[in-house]
């Protein structure tokens, strides 16, 4: 069993931070790659980005927010419970280097991903310039922590709650014509990516996105992640999870995302049903 | 017996009871329930007890055939396991997905003017005896050597290799990347064709005997091979697996409802998707399934699909039946249970709605023209015969690439043009020093009793290097 040491709610209780023994996964992880992670022996194996890693005390921090049966089963496990399986580090790391100026962009739990990387970019030299968004203020995650790797942090909300009032690429607009950026990274819904990437498009700025779809094993056999990218396909979890926002097909990543989503539902309804 | 060798040649071979097609079509249990001591027995009696069996020169891992058959006869069922386990590690399992056919019952001598004696039914009883009565002895290990072997992979490959050396002295730790041991075992062969909890059970039995198993260990990721070296193994096997599905790159393949035969038999098979929602993994059902290929993977997508309630599963395939390559006794099963085969047609491109969602395939008819490459006549396309068909979920079982994860991260390894790892096939030795492979990630997709030879002869190998060097 995988160990829980720390566990946090935040949001109100839709978002859940889990800090979790698994020092050989913790020694060799780095940002920009992800577990798949499994409750119990019924349970599905869920694909999550790691939010952060502690080889010295050997452990990996995750941050999901609870969209159905598999993390509200999650949200139950208490400190001192535990997973049964988690597997990883799988995934290519973030290929972190100077670029001058690095623009991170993150939205909703999103932003656990962005974290990791937005210090890694910091620490390469950069000057790193970060925006942020949530649907309202009581929602927000990580804010403290992203000024902390961040030389300018702007928040944004959808209902000017707190911050900016609207959308993070509203703001990374006024950002891009204000600075010479060199890299920009945007990690949130596939809504916030797929627009993202259009705006960096047209000014000219490599984008990276990062991509969570469906998949099973995570080590290339199963093929249930496959995107297609620049008119190829490829497998997310031992291509990506990082592609070229610029050449990804959102729209074909947004409809597979939903393959099971009357299942799910299901699965979830059973699942209140029997904790009620 | 052997004073009456005329009565042995008129007992019919016995046959194999069975579950019911239109019953079993619809259920994940077993098809086959094994023979009983009365009919085993009668079986063994068949057996000529030759002096230079060929049955035996049949069989990969050269288990003593007539040997265990002797025994069976006798009545000496326990005896008899422990006659099978001197040479393969997984009987339960081989007595039921090997290719008899083409191994040992292929050689048998009464099999020359009838039916060969029903070794794989035997060996299955033997081992399914064992495990039900737990009157079974474990082979005794060698004296320990403090050698320490790696094994990469719970395959079929894998059990071999950890079996094979745990009985000639030497520690062995076995690394599996799933939550679960078994390799294809697990995730690929579905229940109704080999229940799980008799890999369970073999995989059990190694762990008896002193084999450490590693699970959610991702070798090349999770550990590396310099590490495993760096740790104090003193060798290494690797036994992945094949494991890239291959699609087929035609327009459409990405919509929801088009699977590769991995994922969908891991859903399954590994994840227990049929039992959904007691199990939380979720799988396509499909009302009208194609299945695209005809091996004994295409067989087992193709069968499930029924047994999940598909009002209609199809196998496509761009050859005639004659270049079927899926074992005769899967096409069998596959008739009786009422999958349809579409020879000589081949997919074009598939068609979905506005949701994303499969609702149809393309296909094109083939005719038979000069033989290609293989030797088998090469499907040539027939201008202008595209049609419909309708379908709502699609699993494509076209075999498999070699997976780079762990070949990329791991030194000094030879690959050959295509991604396997370059092995001797004697020695199963590979192009770095201490680091042996077998099975498919050598061969491409092949059987489980060929991953078990390349196993066994790795082991031989390991063994040889690890009390006598390189």
């Amino acid at each position: 069993m995988f160990k829980i040491v720390r566990r946090e709610e935040m949001s109100g209780g839709t978002v859940v931070l889990n800090e979790i023994e698994a020092p050989l996964i913790a020694r060799k992880a780095k940002p920009g790659q992800f577990v798949i992670i499994k409750a119990n022996e019924t349970g599905e194996r869920v694909p999550l980005t790691m939010a952060d890693t502690d080889p010295v005390k050997g452990t990996i921090t995750l941050i999901y927010m609870v969209v159905g049966k598999s993390t509200a089963l999650f949200k139950t496990l208490k400190v001192g419970e535990g997973y049964q399986d988690i597997i990883g580090p799988l995934g290519k790391p973030t290929h972190l280097e100077n670029v001058g100026t690095a623009v991170c962009v993150g939205g909703g739990t999103g932003i656990a991903v962005l974290h990791p990387i937005t210090r890694g970019l910091k620490q390469a030299g950069n000057k790193v310039i970060s925006i942020i968004g949530a649907r309202s203020k009581n929602i927000l995650i990580l804010e403290d922590q992203m000024r902390a790797v961040s030389d300018e942090l702007h928040v944004c909300t959808d209902d000017g709650s707190y911050g900016h009032h609207g959308f993070v690429t509203e703001v990374l607009k006024t950002v891009l014509d204000k600075n010479k950026v060199g890299l920009v990274v945007g990690i949130g819904p596939v809504p916030m990516m797929k627009f993202v990437s259009k705006i960096t498009k047209d000014y000219g700025v490599k984008t990276l996105v990062s991509l969570n779809p469906i998949m099973i094993d995570g080590t290339g056999m199963c093929g249930g992640c496959r995107v297609t990218v620049g008119g190829k396909t490829q497998f997310a979890c031992v291509d990506g999870p990082e592609f070229d926002g610029h050449l990804v097909d959102f729209d074909e990543l947004t409809l597979r995302l939903q393959a099971y989503c009357e299942d799910e539902k299901e699965c979830y309804n059973n699942f209140c049903t029997l904790k009620a | 017996m052997a004073e009456k060798p005329e009565k042995k040649e008129k007992t019919p071979r016995q046959p194999m009871p069975e579950q019911e097609p239109k019953a079993r079509a619809r259920n994940f249990e077993e098809v086959p329930y094994g023979y009983g001591p009365e009919a085993a027995v009668k079986e063994a009696e068949r057996c000529l007890q030759c002096k230079n069996p060929a049955c035996v020169d049949g069989c990969p891992v050269a288990v003593d055939i007539p040997g265990f058959i002797n025994l069976i006869k006798q009545g000496e069922f326990a005896r008899s396991i422990s006659k099978i386990w001197e040479k393969n590690s997984l009987p339960a399992v081989c007595g039921r997905v090997c290719p008899q056919e083409m191994q040992c019952e292929g050689r048998c001598i009464i099999g020359k003017k009838g039916e060969p004696v029903a070794i794989g039914n035997l060996e299955r009883f033997a081992a399914d005896f064992a495990r039900k009565s737990g009157e079974c002895e474990l082979p005794t290990l060698a004296q320990p050597t403090g050698k320490r072997v790696a094994v990469v992979g719970s395959g079929p490959a894998g059990l071999t290799v950890a079996g094979d050396l745990i009985l000639k002295g030497h520690q062995v730790t076995i690394y599996e990347a799933f939550h679960k041991p078994g390799g294809v075992l697990v995730y690929g062969i579905p229940e109704f064709r080999l229940p799980k909890e008799i890999v369970f059970s073999e995989v059990a039995a190694l762990e008896n005997m002193g084999v450490k198993l590693e699970l959610n260990q991702v070798i090349g990721r999770t550990i590396t091979v310099e590490e495993l070296f760096a740790e104090g193994f003193d060798a290494v096997f690797l036994g992945v697996g094949a494991g890239l599905p291959r699609f087929l790159n035609v327009p459409g393949e990405n919509l929801i409802g088009i699977y590769s035969a991995n994922e969908y038999l891991t859903r399954s098979n590994l994840m227990k998707a049929y039992r959904f929602p007691e199990y939380d993994t979720p799988i396509i059902k499909g009302r009208k399934v194609i299945t695209l290929g005809a091996g004994n993977v295409a067989m087992d997508a193709a069968r499930t699909a029924l047994r999940l309630g598909a009002e209609s599963s199809s196998i496509v395939y761009r050859r005639s039946r004659e270049e079927v390559p899926a074992r005769a006794a899967e096409v069998h099963h596959a008739e009786e249970e009422g999958v349809q085969f579409h020879f000589l047609t081949a997919p074009v491109k598939f068609l979905g709605n506005e949701k994303g969602r499969l609702t149809g395939m393309v296909g094109l008819k083939m005719a038979l023209g000069e033989p290609d490459d293989s030797g088998r006549r090469r499907p040539v396309e027939i201008k202008g015969s595209e049609f419909e068909m309708e379908c709502d979920l699609a699993i494509i079982a076209v075999g498999a690439n070699a997976n780079p994860l762990l070949t990329r991260s791991t030194e000094g390894l030879q690959l050959n043009k295509w991604g396997y790892i370059v092995a001797d096939e004697a020695t199963g030795k590979t192009s770095r020093k201490a680091v042996w492979a077998g099975g498919d990630i050598v061969t491409g997709s092949a059987t489980v009793i060929l991953a078990m030879g390349a196993g066994r002869k790795a082991a031989d190998s390991i063994h040889d290097y690890l009390v006598r060097g390189w």
